[in-house]
C-alpha cells in the first residue's frame, strides 16, 4: 500500500491542476466539464489514466522507433543475437503491475463514492419508454409530481426541410428539475426494453432495466441546463431521447414544484402533476407495463 | 490469394476438377484459400454495410437512410465482421499454416475440415438474405441484446440459426487444430520449440471450444423467448434481461482474444524475420498468450458496468480486467526488444507488423482506460469505444491478417506479391485508418452515443472527418484485390525461403508449397 500510495501521490496532485482547468474550458477533445463530485472525479482520474498512458506511449514507441530509424539493413546494421532475459523479464512484468496500482487506487475511491446513494434529499424514478423518458419524484421535495419528457426538436429539422436548433436533438418538451447542491437519487427502470439514462456533465450513467430498479445518484453544485442521451440501443428512435436536466436555485426549484403540484392536470404539455400521496410506479400513458418496476432498488 | 495453378497440380492431383474439387477437397491448403477468400468477400460485403453507415453520419440530420435500417447497418456490419470475416480469415491461416509449420501433411479430420468450410456460406447467405425479409434484418445490434432482440422481426431468427451455423463451423475448426497441433507435430518439435502461431492457435481453439457454445446458449434461449414462450429474460415472467449480458459476454469477452492472439501469433514471426534476430522471449510470449486467454473468462462484466452491479463487482470486474494489460504488455515489450539492434528492413508483412504494434498499442491503452470503471460509466456506450475495439479489431486483427498474407503470400502462390503497391496498400491504409478512427475518441469523450443514425451538432466536425477517413480506407483495401490477383498470376519467383530472415518448417518446402506437403514427416533438431 505504501508504494501504492507513493505512485498515488502525483495523482492527487494532477487533477487539481486539470479540475481548474476543466472548469472553464468546455472542449470537444475531452469529457464535458463535469459538474458534480463523481464527474470531477471521473475527468480527473481520466486525465491521470492519459497522461501515464502517454508517457508509456512515447517511452515504449521511441525506443520502437530509434530502432527503426537506427537499426536498419540499409543502414549497414549488424542483427544482436541476443535473447532471454530474466531480470529484464521481471522487470516489465512487475512494473507495469506498480502502475495499474497508482491507477486502481484512486479508482476504487471512486467507485464507491458512486455506489453509495444513502440519504438523498430529493429520489426520483426515471422510466425508459420506446422512445421517452418518464419521470416520477418519489420523495423529498416536489413528491408527486410526475411528467412524460419527449424530445422537441421538430421533425423538420431532422429532415433537413428546417435549419437545425442550437440543440438539436438534445432539447425536450418537459426537462428534468432539480435543486443546485442536493443530493438527487435516480432510481432508473424501463417499460419495454433496456436504456440507459446518461447525463455527461454529472458522471452519471445508469441502464434502466424493465422489471428492475437500479439507482445512482448526482449533486450538481453549478446551476445550468445539462443534456445527455438515452446510451443504450433501444430500437428505432434511440437517438431521438435525449436527457435534459435544469439545475436551478433552491427558490426556484421551490417556485417550480409550487406551480406543478398546482397546476395539476391543467397542463397541456403533457406535464400532470398529481396529489402529495406517492403514486405506485405506473406510466403517465397508456401503455401497460410489462413488469412491476416495484422491486427493491438492486445493486448496491 | 487463390492456391496453387492447376499446372502445379497435376503430379500428386488425381480427385475431381473444376467446381466439384472445390466442394470435395479434403485438403488444407484448398481448404485455407476457400476461407480466406470467404473472409474477403465478407470484409468487403461488412465494409460496404460500415461506408453506408459512415455515408449517413457524414451530416447531422437524416439523409441517406432511416433509423430502422440504420440499425440494420450497425447490427450486420457488426456480425458480418466478427463472424464472417476476422474469424474464418485466421481459420483461413491456420489451414494453410499450422500443417506447414509443424511438419503435418495435413489437418488431422481431412473431412471435418472440408464441412466446417462449407457450413459458413449457408451461414451467410441467411445473415445476408435477413435484409430481405419482411421487417429486415435485425436491428438489435451485433449483441443482440435482449429484450430488443425479442421485438425483432424474422430477420432475428435467420441471424441466430446463422450464429448456430457458424459455432458449429468454428468449433470444428477449433477441434481440428487442437488435435493437429497436439498430435501430428513433426518428430522433434516439442510444444515448446513449436511456432508461436501454432501455440497462439492452440490456446485461442481451446478458447473457442470454450465459448462459442455459451453462445449458442445465449441465442437459443433468445430462440426460445420469441416463439415458445420462455421468459428467460422476460422479468414478468421470472427472468432477467441482464442475465443475457452475463451469458452474452462470457462469450463475448473470450471472443476478443479469439481475434486477437492469431494475430500476435502472426506478428510473432514477421517481427523475427525482418530484424533479422531471433524473438527476444519465446517462453514469456508463450506464457503471455495463456495469462491473456485464462485471464479473458473473468472480465466479462467490464462489458456491464452501466447495468448497475454492486460495488463488489465492479472492483472485481475493473481489476481483473486491468490486469490483462501486463501480458499484453509484455508482449509488446517483446516485439520492441526483438526489433532492438535487428538489421531490420521494412518490405511490406513487416510494415504491417510494426504498423499493428503502434496502433493496436492505442487500442490497448484505451482498453486499460475503459477498464476503470468509473471511466467506463462516462464512455460505455460512446464512440469512445467504437474507436477503442476499431483500434484493437481494425488495427488489431485485420492489419495482422494483411501482414500475415504478404508474409506468406509467396508460399502460397510461389509469387513475390508486388512490394510498391504493398506498401502503398500499408500507408493509406494506416493514414486513413487513423483519420476515420481517430476523432472518434474525441466524440466518445464529448458525448456522442454510438449505434445513433443522426447527433447533435457539436459532433459534426469530427464524424464529417471520420466518414472521409473510413471511406479512404474502405477504397485503400481494393488495393489489396490488385496485389493478390497479381500474385496468383505471376511476379517474381518466390524462392523456397522467400524472405532472407525467415525461419521454420514451411521454408522449407518449395514456393508454392506443392499440393502435398511432409508426407514424410521431417525431423526437427
Amino acid at each position: 500500500m505504501r508504494l501504492a500510495g507513493r505512485v498515488a501521490a502525483p495523482v492527487i496532485l494532477l487533477p487539481v491542476a486539470s479540475a481548474a482547468v476543466a472548469q472553464s474550458i468546455p472542449s470537444k477533445f475531452n469529457l464535458p466539464p463535469p459538474v458534480t463530485p463523481i464527474g470531477a472525479q471521473i475527468y480527473d482520474l481520466h486525465n491521470l489514466m492519459l497522461i501515464i498512458c502517454l508517457v508509456i506511449f512515447v517511452a515504449v514507441f521511441g525506443v520502437m522507433f530509434w530502432a527503426v530509424f537506427r537499426h536498419r539493413k540499409s543502414r549497414g546494421a549488424v542483427a544482436a543475437n541476443f535473447h532471454e532475459n530474466t531480470s529484464v523479464e521481471i522487470a516489465w512484468t512487475i512494473i507495469p503491475v506498480f502502475i495499474l496500482l497508482g491507477m486502481a487506487w484512486p479508482a476504487t475511491k471512486t467507485v464507491l463514492d458512486m455506489k453509495n446513494t444513502a440519504d438523498p434529499d430529493i429520489t426520483i424514478k426515471a422510466t425508459g419508454y420506446q422512445w421517452k423518458w418518464g419521470y416520477d419524484y418519489l420523495q423529498g421535495e416536489g413528491q408527486g409530481i410526475r411528467f412524460v419528457s419527449n424530445l422537441s426538436t421538430p421533425r423538420d429539422q431532422i429532415e433537413g426541410a428546417a435549419p437545425k436548433g442550437e440543440h438539436y436533438l438534445l432539447e425536450v418538451d418537459n426537462p428534468l428539475v432539480v435543486p443546485v447542491g442536493k443530493r438527487i437519487r435516480v432510481l432508473t427502470t424501463a417499460n419495454d426494453v433496456i436504456h440507459s439514462w446518461w447525463v455527461p456533465a454529472f458522471g452519471v450513467k445508469q441502464d434502466a432495466i424493465p422489471g428492475f430498479i437500479r439507482d445512482a445518484w448526482f449533486r450538481a453544485d453549478t446551476e445550468g441546463v445539462y443534456r445527455g442521451n438515452c446510451a443504450e440501443l433501444c430500437g428505432r428512435d434511440h437517438g431521438f431521447m435525449p436527457v435534459e436536466v435544469h439545475v436551478v436555485s433552491q427558490q426556484a426549484y421551490t417556485e417550480w414544484v409550487a406551480r406543478q403540484l398546482a397546476a395539476g392536470a391543467a397542463s397541456d404539455t403533457g406535464a400532470t402533476a398529481q396529489g402529495a400521496t406517492p403514486v405506485p410506479a405506473a406510466p403517465t400513458e397508456g401503455a401497460a407495463q410489462s413488469a412491476p418496476a416495484n422491486a427493491a432498488p438492486a445493486g448496491n | 490469394m487463390a492456391a496453387v495453378t492447376p499446372d502445379q497440380l497435376h503430379d500428386h492431383h488425381h480427385g475431381p476438377t473444376g467446381l466439384m474439387r472445390w466442394i470435395t477437397t479434403t485438403n488444407h491448403k484448398d481448404i485455407g484459400t476457400m476461407y480466406l477468400i470467404f473472409a474477403f468477400v465478407m470484409f468487403l460485403s461488412g465494409g460496404v454495410l460500415a461506408l453506408t453507415i459512415r455515408a449517413e453520419l457524414f451530416q447531422p440530420g437524416l439523409q441517406i437512410v432511416q433509423p430502422e435500417f440504420f440499425n440494420q447497418l450497425t447490427t450486420m456490419h457488426g456480425l458480418v465482421m466478427i463472424f464472417g470475416a476476422i474469424m474464418p480469415a485466421f481459420v483461413g491461416f491456420a489451414n494453410w499454416q499450422i500443417p506447414l509449420m509443424i511438419g503435418a501433411s495435413d489437418m488431422a479430420f481431412a473431412r471435418m475440415n472440408n464441412w466446417s468450410f462449407w457450413l459458413l456460406p449457408p451461414a451467410a447467405i441467411l445473415l445476408i438474405g435477413s435484409f430481405f425479409v419482411p421487417g429486415g434484418a435485425t436491428a438489435a445490434g451485433w449483441t443482440m441484446y435482449a429484450p430488443l432482440s425479442v421485438q425483432m422481426g424474422i430477420g432475428q431468427d435467420m441471424a441466430i440459426f446463422a450464429v448456430h451455423i457458424m459455432g458449429v463451423s468454428s468449433i470444428m475448426g477449433a477441434i481440428n487444430i487442437v488435435v493437429t497441433v497436439l498430435n501430428m507435430r513433426a518428430p522433434g518439435m516439442k510444444l515448446m520449440k513449436m511456432p508461436l502461431f501454432c501455440w497462439a492457435w492452440l490456446i485461442t481453439a481451446y478458447l473457442l471450444i470454450a465459448v462459442m457454445p455459451v453462445l449458442a446458449g445465449a441465442v437459443t434461449m433468445v430462440l426460445t423467448d420469441r416463439h415458445f414462450g420462455t421468459s428467460f429474460f422476460n422479468a414478468a415472467g421470472g427472468g432477467d434481461p441482464v442475465m443475457y449480458q452475463h451469458i452474452f459476454w462470457f462469450f463475448g469477452h473470450p471472443e476478443v482474444y479469439i481475434m486477437i492472439l492469431p494475430a500476435f501469433g502472426i506478428i510473432s514471426h514477421i517481427i523475427p524475420t525482418f530484424a533479422r534476430k531471433p524473438l527476444f522471449g519465446y517462453a514469456s510470449m508463450v506464457y503471455a498468450l495463456a495469462a491473456i486467454a485464462i485471464l479473458s473468462f473473468s472480465v466479462w462484466a467490464h462489458h456491464m458496468f452501466t447495468t448497475g452491479m454492486p460495488a463488489v463487482g465492479q472492483l472485481f470486474f475493473m481489476y481483473a480486467t486491468m490486469l490483462i494489460a501486463v501480458p499484453t504488455g509484455v508482449k509488446v515489450f517483446n516485439w520492441t526488444a526483438t526489433m532492438w539492434r535487428g538489421s531490420m528492413s521494412f518490405e511490406p508483412p513487416m510494415l504491417w507488423a510494426v504498423g499493428f504494434i503502434l496502433v493496436f498499442t492505442i487500442g490497448g491503452f484505451t482498453g486499460l482506460i475503459v477498464a476503470v470503471a468509473p471511466i467506463d460509466i462516462q464512455v460505455q456506450d460512446t464512440y469512445y469505444v467504437v474507436a477503442h475495439f476499431h483500434y484493437v479489431l481494425v488495427a488489431g486483427s485485420l492489419f495482422a491478417l494483411f501482414g500475415g498474407a504478404y508474409y506468406w503470400l509467396p508460399k502460397w502462390t510461389g509469387h513475390m506479391p508486388d512490394e510498391r503497391l504493398g506498401k502503398i496498400h500499408f500507408w493509406c491504409s494506416m493514414v486513413f485508418f487513423n483519420i476515420a478512427f481517430f476523432p472518434m475518441h474525441f466524440l466518445g469523450l464529448a458525448g456522442m452515443p454510438r449505434r445513433i443514425p443522426d447527433y447533435a451538432l457539436q459532433f459534426a466536425d469530427f464524424n464529417m472527418l471520420a466518414t472521409i477517413g473510413a471511406f479512404g480506407f474502405g477504397l485503400s483495401q481494393l488495393i489489396f484485390i490488385v496485389v493478390a490477383v497479381k500474385c496468383v498470376r505471376g511476379g517474381a519467383k518466390a524462392s523456397a525461403r522467400a524472405w532472407e530472415g525467415a525461419d521454420g518448417l514451411e521454408w522449407t518446402v518449395p514456393s508454392p508449397a506443392p499440393y502435398h506437403t511432409f508426407e514424410e514427416a521431417p525431423v526437427v533438431r
